[in-house]
């Protein structure tokens, strides 16, 4: 189950009670990930004056990168509008997990400007230096999407991947758009 | 050879963390316009910043952090600045300038340049006077937005096989206008007439070429735009006279830079940097700051990238020069002729004097524009006597300024001025106070039509989620930098 931390939800949320939670549920993305396994864990947007902070938290490290992918999405457009309807797989190589983190991301901006795609949909192993993942999404429909920016490149900015004393793993960057 | 940023691997003031507010506090006004940061710790020299006591007061935390990492870079010469509309940038502040001599193991930094490698302005006069815009403002501003590719996924006519991506890399500009896309006469008005030397396809990675494929004659999103706007003011009217403005006059702005294939070098060669540093002996307080020595080959590699890049930029604003040619074509019987293109996002080799000797300096701005002073050997002959055009963006819904550079600022900053409004909140912040829908109606209601593909775009491009360009512009003349030649408004709006 994808869940949208509350910064998220704080950052974008405004009017009624109702709203809030059709918001908070758009942001969820959960039904965008039908026969899609669900990354577990949370992601969110963390300020930036020029550019955005993406912030994913997860299991494992595997997980909070997806959550990231998720984050890094929802700058472009809202998640759920993005129906996994093709599979792309994407390979990484780099011993040191901060520099495979924005391997990861970058991979994704490439992956969407040369395919013109939007992905919603992020399955991520990593062994070792090795980073394996499949990702699932569709087209850029400016219509139905309605992007709101391109993402330009993942940047070593509030570069961190780190367990935290909960025991849980996170992975956050800021990227230019 | 580099001797590294602080071989004891200290940070530049001593802690492994900057205080920013410590450092605020340690600015030390010289003048109205003038703080400095005196050099200490790592630091090589002083942090000079431009800005007011309201744009010091706002300036975010981290730009003086990242400037005073910047003044402990090898070989950097004179001064680590920031313009007036500075802001928190990667590695580099955005609004900063900073000079490197390679002959003192100076470096070349990615995030010293930026991901969107020569972004810049151009404008254009039409000849056309506002009643003849306003006749047809919303039929132009459609025309205007279904003709320029605008915004995520959207592709130009243009495809390039290897062969002539390899010439547009080589050419910029002039290549543009070799393939029909504007005509001779538009390159004198170009900075570097438009074609940098020194471009190097050979380095710029497969994957690039393929990004920027699509890509050529595409506008961008985010704070990139085309506008038709009106000088309502003229400041200076010699020199207005020299660049042809007028109050009443309606001109063409076009804000975008080298697309996907800039945004994949500025990408690919951060990461080389940040890895090659230490082989180069450079111990970086940050990865972000990752930089190579000029005089080394990943150094060399990447000016011959970052060059191809400008050349990429020009030869993109070329194209969307012609577009928007064919668009006024329809509507009007004008031309539209370049006042100038000025690039922001660079590093340049130049000849500056410091200390009263003439050196060679490879000078980077990051969200910072060229200022030449007049008697420049650059300038096109006929701009020659005046200074060169500088070229400041706004906003969607505030005004936008024509600068001109002076002797003064020559010796001010490298000859650098601020390059826009720089933004005061964060997007997320934008779209809590803004709708696009509304952004959109309102800016109708003041007469300024925009289209955008992105209601969201819109409300993080709100007019209110940036400083106050006046304010910027008003300051980098006060300071010296460069002088306010005209001011300009918005009527159409065609926005990524």
């Amino acid at each position: 189950m994808l869940e949208a931390t509350a910064a998220v939800v704080a950052e974008l949320g405004s009017g009624t009670r109702q709203d809030r939670v059709a918001r908070r549920n758009r942001l969820s993305g959960t039904s965008g990930f039908d026969g899609v396994r669900p990354a577990a864990g949370r992601w969110a947007h963390f300020e930036h004056r020029a550019d955005v902070g993406v912030e994913g938290t997860g299991a494992t490290p595997a997980a909070a990168f997806e959550q990231a992918a998720l984050a890094l999405t929802a700058i472009i457009c809202d998640p759920a509008t993005v129906r996994p309807e093709a599979a792309v797989d994407i390979c990484c190589e780099e011993a040191d997990l901060e520099l495979l983190f924005v391997d990861w991301l970058n991979a994704l901006v490439y992956r969407m400007a040369t395919e013109r795609m939007l992905f919603s949909g992020f399955q991520v192993a990593i062994d070792g230096p090795r980073l394996r993942a499949r990702v699932w999404g569709e087209a850029v429909e400016p219509v139905r999407h309605r992007p709101a920016v391109e993402v330009k490149g993942a940047t070593y900015t509030a570069l961190a991947v780190r367990q935290q004393s909960d025991g849980s793993w996170i992975a956050r960057c800021v990227v230019d758009v | 050879m580099s001797d590294g940023l602080n071989q004891s691997g200290e940070s530049p003031i001593g802690d492994s963390v900057l205080d920013t507010t410590q450092l605020k506090k340690g600015l030390v006004r010289q003048d109205d316009t003038e703080w400095r940061i005196e050099p200490k710790g790592a630091m090589r020299v002083p942090v000079v910043l431009f800005a007011s006591e309201a744009l010091v007061e706002d300036l975010d935390d981290k730009v003086l952090e990242q400037a005073v990492h910047v003044a402990g870079l090898p070989g950097i010469v004179g001064a680590s600045y920031a313009m007036p509309d500075a802001h928190w940038g990667y590695g580099f502040p955005i609004g900063g300038v900073a000079a490197f001599d390679a002959e003192q193991g100076g470096v070349v930094s990615g995030g010293g340049v930026g991901f969107d490698i020569s972004c810049g302005v151009r404008t254009l006069h039409t000849g056309l006077d506002r009643a003849a815009v306003d006749a047809v403002q919303d039929e132009l501003a459609d025309a205007l937005y279904y003709r320029i590719p605008v915004g995520v996924g959207s592709t130009g006519a243009i495809r390039l096989d290897r062969r002539g991506m390899d010439a547009m890399l080589s050419g910029g500009a002039a290549w543009a206008v070799n393939q029909g896309y504007g005509r001779p006469e538009d390159l004198a008005r170009i900075e570097e007439q438009g074609c940098v030397a020194g471009a190097d396809p050979g380095q710029v990675s497969d994957l690039a070429k393929k990004r920027q494929q699509n890509e050529m004659g595409t506008l961008g999103s985010g704070n990139h735009y085309l506008e038709v706007q009106l000088v309502t003011d003229v400041y200076d009217a010699a020199t207005a006279a020299a660049f042809d403005l007028d109050v009443g006059a309606v001109m063409v702005s076009i804000h975008c830079g080298s697309r996907g294939l800039g945004h994949q070098i500025g990408t690919e060669y951060l990461k080389r940097m940040a890895v090659a540093a230490g082989r180069y002996g450079i111990q970086l307080p940050d990865r972000e700051l990752a930089c190579a020595p000029i005089d080394s080959d990943l150094g060399r590699a990447y000016l011959g990238a970052m060059r191809a890049g400008i050349n990429c930029a020009l030869a993109n604003r070329q194209i969307l020069t012609h577009l928007a040619r064919e668009v006024f074509a329809e509507f009007f019987e004008t031309d539209l002729t370049l006042l100038y293109d000025v690039s922001h996002n660079t590093c340049k080799l130049e000849e500056h004097t410091v200390d009263g000797r003439r050196r060679r300096l490879h000078v980077h701005r990051k969200g910072a524009t060229r200022a030449f002073g007049p008697g420049h050997p650059d300038l096109p002959t006929d701009l020659r006597a005046v200074g060169q055009p500088v070229l400041i963006g706004g906003t969607m819904g505030t005004a936008s300024y024509i600068l001109v550079g002076t002797e003064q600022g020559m010796q001010r900053a490298f000859a650098s001025a601020c390059h826009g409004a720089g933004r005061a909140m964060s997007r997320h912040a934008a779209t809590r106070r803004w709708h696009g829908r509304a952004v959109q109606n309102e800016l109708a209601e003041r007469g300024i039509a925009v289209r955008s593909p992105s209601p969201r775009g819109l409300a993080e491009e709100a007019p209110g989620a940036y400083k106050d360009v006046s304010e910027v512009v008003l300051v980098a003349e006060r300071a010296g930098l460069a002088r306010r030649v005209a001011r300009l408004e918005p009527l159409v709006c065609v926005k990524g």
